[in-house]
């Protein structure tokens, strides 16, 4: 009986699911621009932990949130001036 | 020293004034002292939930404004011993109290009461400033629809920042048939997204539109299942460990189905 129904609703279409789904989406927004100074303190974090495997302009640094159709991604470009020597392995 | 319990939303209409009405009731059916404070000034509500709406001499902006005493203010609900509102004004606006003030009327109510129950505006501002300004706990109402729990995503923060303890959730107007068909986020659903406690489910109930055209909190009536669900919650807020009721026990399509096909679940 259930398998039935699980057919004849696929899991994705039940109207519970999309609105799940949508509240993950809008609540990733929500949440970041609640306290818009947590991406500075991310992007902080960010660049003192990459500078220290390579030399980068962190003027030039943006993070932001972008959002496509299903998904929430975090993206970030962050300029390279120069990479670090790094010890070779023999 | 009684305790101080906020009931807000985010989001209007999602059951706030409801709530409070018959938690407040269901407490004081437990032997407890109770005062509700309608903290909704300018649009008040609770009174006329109450059924009580008759009796207002006195409101809240006139307790904080001096013009009378909280007790001449405190409307005694003849129908259950230890039950007492604090009406909101209805004809000043949100600023005419501070959260100052609010905190001092509370403070004094909770000398004498068990339990004060605040009935929160929709909102963010002032209005539901005022309302967390003197409560101890919140109690964060939502119905399982997507603004709804978005908005109380939103009044969880606010909560959080307000430096009270972490708030509990109440989901109201639960349709255990929709929630079965896969047309309603179920209670896990809205627990997990808002990392929240639960503290109750309430179903939607025709019996609450008929009670409240009364003026008789449902949580008075014996056959109705939101005012059972309405009763557990008051023992749970007074840290009674209370199960949660099964919302199918009057058995949707497919449950009936089932039995009749010697399945059962
Ligand atoms: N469990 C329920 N079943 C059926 N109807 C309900 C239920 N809970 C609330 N309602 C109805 O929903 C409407 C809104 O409820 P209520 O006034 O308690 O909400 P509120 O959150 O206080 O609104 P506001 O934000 O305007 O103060 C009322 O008509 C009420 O009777
Ligand atoms: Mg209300």
């Amino acid at each position: 009986m259930l398998d039935l129904l699980n057919k004849v609703f696929p899991k994705d279409n039940r109207s519970k699911d999309i609105a799940k789904e949508r509240l993950r989406l809008v609540l990733v927004h929500d949440r970041a621009s609640v306290a818009p100074q947590f991406l500075e303190h991310l992007k902080g974090d960010l660049i003192e932990v990459i500078s220290r495997y390579m030399e980068i302009d962190d003027k030039g640094t943006e993070i932001n949130l972008t959002s496509g159709e299903e998904s929430v991604a975090l993206v970030a470009s962050i300029p390279i001036k120069r990479m670090k020597r790094h010890a070779g392995t023999w | 020293m009684g305790e101080s319990l906020v009931i807000t939303s985010g989001k209007g209409g999602v059951g706030k004034t409801t709530t409070t009405a018959n938690l407040g009731t269901s407490l004081a059916l437990l032997g407890r002292k109770v005062a509700l404070l309608d903290a909704d000034i300018g649009l008040r509500n609770l009174d006329v939930v109450m059924g009580l709406e008759n009796r207002i001499v006195f409101d809240l902006v006139d307790v904080v404004e001096g013009y009378c005493r909280l007790k001449q203010a405190l409307i005694k609900d003849k129908r259950f011993e230890g039950l007492y509102l604090l009406p909101a004004a209805q004809t000043k606006d949100k600023t005419a109290v501070s959260p100052e003030q609010m905190k001092g009327v509370v403070g004094e109510l909770k000398e004498e009461f068990d339990y004060v129950l605040i009935d929160s505006p929709a909102g963010i501002e002032q209005g539901f400033k005022n309302a967390v300004a003197g409560a101890d706990r919140a109690v964060i109402v939502t119905t399982p629809e997507v603004a709804a729990v978005r908005d109380a995503d939103r009044i969880i923060g606010l909560i959080e920042a307000a430096e009270l303890p972490a708030p509990k959730l109440i989901v109201n107007r639960i349709r255990p048939s929709m929630v079965k068909k896969g047309d309603m986020m179920d209670i896990d659903d809205m627990l997990e997204i808002l990392a929240i406690e639960l503290l109750g489910v309430v179903p939607e109930d025709e019996m609450i539109v008929v009670s409240t055209n009364r003026g008789e909190p449902a949580a008075t009536l014996q056959g109705s299942r939101a005012g059972e669900a309405y009763r557990n919650i008051a023992r749970r807020i007074q840290g009674e460990p209370v199960p949660l009721m099964s919302l199918e026990a009057e058995g949707g399509l497919l449950k009936r189905l089932k039995k009749l096909m010697g399945f059962s679940s």
